[in-house]
C-alpha cells in the first residue's frame, strides 16, 4: 500500500455509464495486474475501490461504472483535478500459474483488470484467448485493446446485438478454447455459473462493498475453504480451490 | 518548548496518547509494512471472542454523511489464536503496548477470555468490550445496564491482573451509573464510546443496506457526542479514560484530552487514511507548540 497524489489527465465515458480515467504522477504507479486502488472522493468519507485496468510507471488507467453517488462524483471530475489514492492494494492475478495458454473471461465492468493481465501474459509469451460478456453491443469494452495485444477475443451479448448471442458460459461452450489456466472477473452470478465449468487451474477476482480496502476493518470478508478471508487484503483474486461454491 | 506527548495509562507509560481503536486496525500486521508500529502510543487489537467467529453476512459496511455504519459482527479467530499466535507475532514486530479487546456472550466467556489474555506475556492491557451493537446476544446487552456491567467487570477483574479497561456503549440513557459500576468493581479505566447504533435503507431496493439491518455508526460526526460522554464520565469517575469517537486530527486528540481522556483512540479515520495515526502523531508537537502546551498530560480533564 502506498499513498499517491495523482493528476487527472482524462475522464470520459467509453460506454453507457462506464468511464475511463487516466491519472499521472511523478511517483511510481506500477501495479501487478488484478490489483486495485482506493480513490478518495470529494464529499465522501469512504474511498472507492476501483480495479486497475492498466498501469505504467507514471500512468494509471481505471475503468469504472457509475453505480452511486461516489462514482458519480468521480465521473464529474475534470482533467487537471488532483486525486488522493491508496495504490497497490490486493494480491492481483498469478500470471506464473499459466504455462502456455491463458483463458481470460470478463463480464461487464469486470473486463477492466483483464487489460493489464492480457498485456503481462503476452509479454511473458503466453497465448491468450478472451471471452467477454455484455448485456448489449453499446456496452462492449476493451475488445480492440485486447486484440491489439495479440489476444483472440470473443464477445457475447445477452441480447444478441453483437457476437455470440448469450452469456460467457454459452461463449465458453461454443468457442471451446484451448488453455491451461483461466482467469475470471465479473458479476457474482457469472462467476458462480463459470465455477463448475472450469477446472482447478483457474482463479476468480471477487468484489464486495468495502470499508477500508486495506485489511483493517474486516468489512469485505468471504468464507473460503481455508476460513474467512478479506477480499481486499487476501484477495481480490482467489484460486478456485479456495472458493466453497 | 518541550512538547512532551507522553502519558501514563494505568501505570503504563505511552510515548503518545494515540491508539488505533479496536476493529479499525486489524491485528496490526496489516500496516506493519507501511509505517513503524513503534510510533503508536498503543494498539487496541481486533475484538476477540472465546470461539472463532465468521461475523455477519455482507454487506457489512454502509457509508453515511460524516462516517460509516459497520456490522462486521466480531469476526475473529478466537482467543486461543490471539494469545498463542497473533499477539506474540505482533509483539515480535514492535514494542508498542498491546491491548487485547475482549467480547463475550456470557459472563463465563468474558472470564475465560480475560484469563487467557492475562496469561499472555505479549499483551499489556485488557479492554473488555461490553458495547458491540452488531451481535444478537451478549455484547451491548452487558453495557446498557449497570448491574450487568458490574457483573462483567467483576468477572474480568478476577480473571486478570493486567490493567483492565471496560469499553462503554453510547446507546444508553445515562452512562454515568454504568461507568461508576465498572469503577466500583475494580476497572482500571474506561474506553468510551463505542459506535452509535444506526441504520441505512437502500431506497431503490426497499431494504436495509446492511445484511444485519442495523450497524454501528462511527466517523468524524461522532466527535461532539464522544466529547460529551467523556466529559460527563470524567466528572463522575476517578479512573483514567480512553476517549474514542470521531478523532481524526491532532486538534481532536487535544480536545478529547481536555474533555477528560488520558489517551485517545483513533478509529474510522484509519479506514479513510490508513496512515491517519502516524500523521496525527507527527502533528501533535506542532499543535501543542501553537497552543502553548508543554506536557500533554497537563491538559487531561481541564475542561
Amino acid at each position: 500500500m502506498e499513498k499517491r497524489y495523482c493528476t487527472l489527465e482524462s475522464n470520459s465515458p467509453v460506454a453507457p455509464g462506464v468511464y475511463r480515467m487516466t491519472l499521472s504522477s511523478d511517483q511510481d504507479l506500477r501495479h501487478r495486474c488484478g490489483q486495485f486502488v482506493e480513490v478518495a472522493v470529494p464529499e465522501k468519507f469512504l474511498r472507492r475501490p476501483l480495479s486497475v485496468s492498466l498501469s505504467q510507471a507514471d500512468r494509471l488507467t481505471l475503468l469504472y461504472k457509475v453505480v452511486g453517488g461516489g462514482t458519480a462524483a468521480l465521473a464529474a471530475l475534470q482533467p487537471g483535478a488532483g486525486l488522493d489514492l491508496l495504490t497497490g492494494l490486493g494480491n492481483g492475478f498469478d500470471i506464473e500459474a499459466c504455462r502456455n495458454a491463458a483463458l481470460l473471461i470478463g463480464g461487464g465492468i469486470g473486463a477492466a483488470p483483464l487489460h493489464q493481465l492480457c498485456r503481462d501474459l503476452r509479454a511473458a509469451g503466453r497465448q491468450v484467448t478472451v471471452l467477454l460478456g455484455f448485456n448489449t453491443a453499446s456496452e462492449i469494452l476493451l475488445r480492440d485493446e485486447l486484440e491489439a495485444l495479440g489476444a483472440t477475443v470473443h464477445v457475447a451479448t445477452a441480447d444478441g446485438s453483437k457476437g455470440i448471442h448469450g452469456l460467457v458460459t454459452d461463449a465458453l461452450q461454443q468457442v471451446r478454447p484451448t488453455f491451461d489456466y483461466a482467469y475470471v472477473c465479473g458479476p457474482m452470478p457469472m462467476m458462480r455459473a463459470l465455477y463448475p465449468l472450469l477446472s482447478e487451474t483457474s482463479e476468480f477476482s471477487l468484489e464486495e462493498r468495502m470499508g477500508c480496502g486495506t485489511g483493517l476493518c474486516f468489512g469485505c470478508t468471504i468464507q473460503t475453504t481455508e476460513g474467512p478471508r478479506r477480499i481486499c487484503h487476501e484477495g481480490p483474486v482467489f484460486k478456485k480451490n479456495l472458493l466453497p461454491w | 518548548m518541550v512538547n512532551d506527548t507522553s502519558v501514563t495509562l494505568a501505570g503504563i507509560r505511552l510515548q503518545n496518547p494515540v491508539i488505533p481503536a479496536s476493529g479499525t486496525f486489524g491485528f496490526g500486521f496489516e500496516m506493519a509494512g507501511c509505517f513503524d508500529l513503534n510510533r503508536l502510543g498503543a494498539i487496541s487489537l481486533k475484538g476477540t471472542t472465546l470461539e472463532p467467529r465468521f461475523g455477519n453476512p455482507t454487506p457489512r459496511i454502509a457509508e453515511c454523511s460524516g462516517g460509516l455504519l459497520n456490522a462486521v459482527g466480531l469476526q475473529n479467530p478466537g482467543i486461543d489464536a490471539l494469545v498463542s499466535d497473533i499477539a506474540p507475532r505482533v509483539r515480535a514486530l514492535c514494542k508498542t503496548p498491546l491491548i487485547a479487546n475482549i467480547s463475550g456472550f456470557s459472563l463465563d466467556e468474558y472470564g475465560i477470555c480475560c484469563e487467557k489474555a492475562d496469561q499472555c506475556e505479549a499483551l499489556d492491557f485488557v479492554e473488555v468490550n461490553i458495547s458491540c451493537p452488531n451481535v444478537h446476544q451478549g455484547g451491548m446487552v452487558f453495557g446498557t445496564d449497570p448491574k450487568a456491567a458490574a457483573a462483567v467487570t467483576r468477572r474480568a477483574r478476577k480473571a486478570t491482573s493486567k490493567p483492565l479497561f471496560i469499553k462503554l456503549s453510547p446507546n444508553v440513557t445515562d452512562i454515568v451509573p454504568i461507568a461508576r459500576a465498572c469503577e466500583e468493581e475494580g476497572a482500571d479505566g474506561l474506553t468510551l464510546i463505542n459506535t452509535l447504533l444506526g441504520m441505512r435503507i437502500d431506497i431503490r431496493r426497499r431494504r436495509p443496506v446492511l445484511a444485519n439491518r442495523t450497524g454501528g455508526f462511527s466517523g468524524p460526526a461522532l466527535l461532539p457526542i464522544a466529547l460529551r460522554f467523556v466529559n460527563q464520565v470524567a466528572k463522575a469517575c476517578r479512573i483514567p479514560l480512553i476517549g474514542c469517537g470521531g478523532v481524526a486530527s491532532a486538534e481532536d486528540v487535544i480536545e478529547m484530552m481536555m474533555a477528560g481522556a488520558t489517551a485517545v483512540q483513533v478509529g474510522s479515520a484509519s479506514l479513510h487514511d490508513p496512515l491517519a495515526c502516524p500523521a496525527i502523531i507527527d502533528q501533535l508537537p506542532k499543535v501543542m507548540e501553537q497552543l502553548g502546551i508543554e506536557h500533554l498530560k497537563d491538559i487531561i480533564g481541564i475542561v
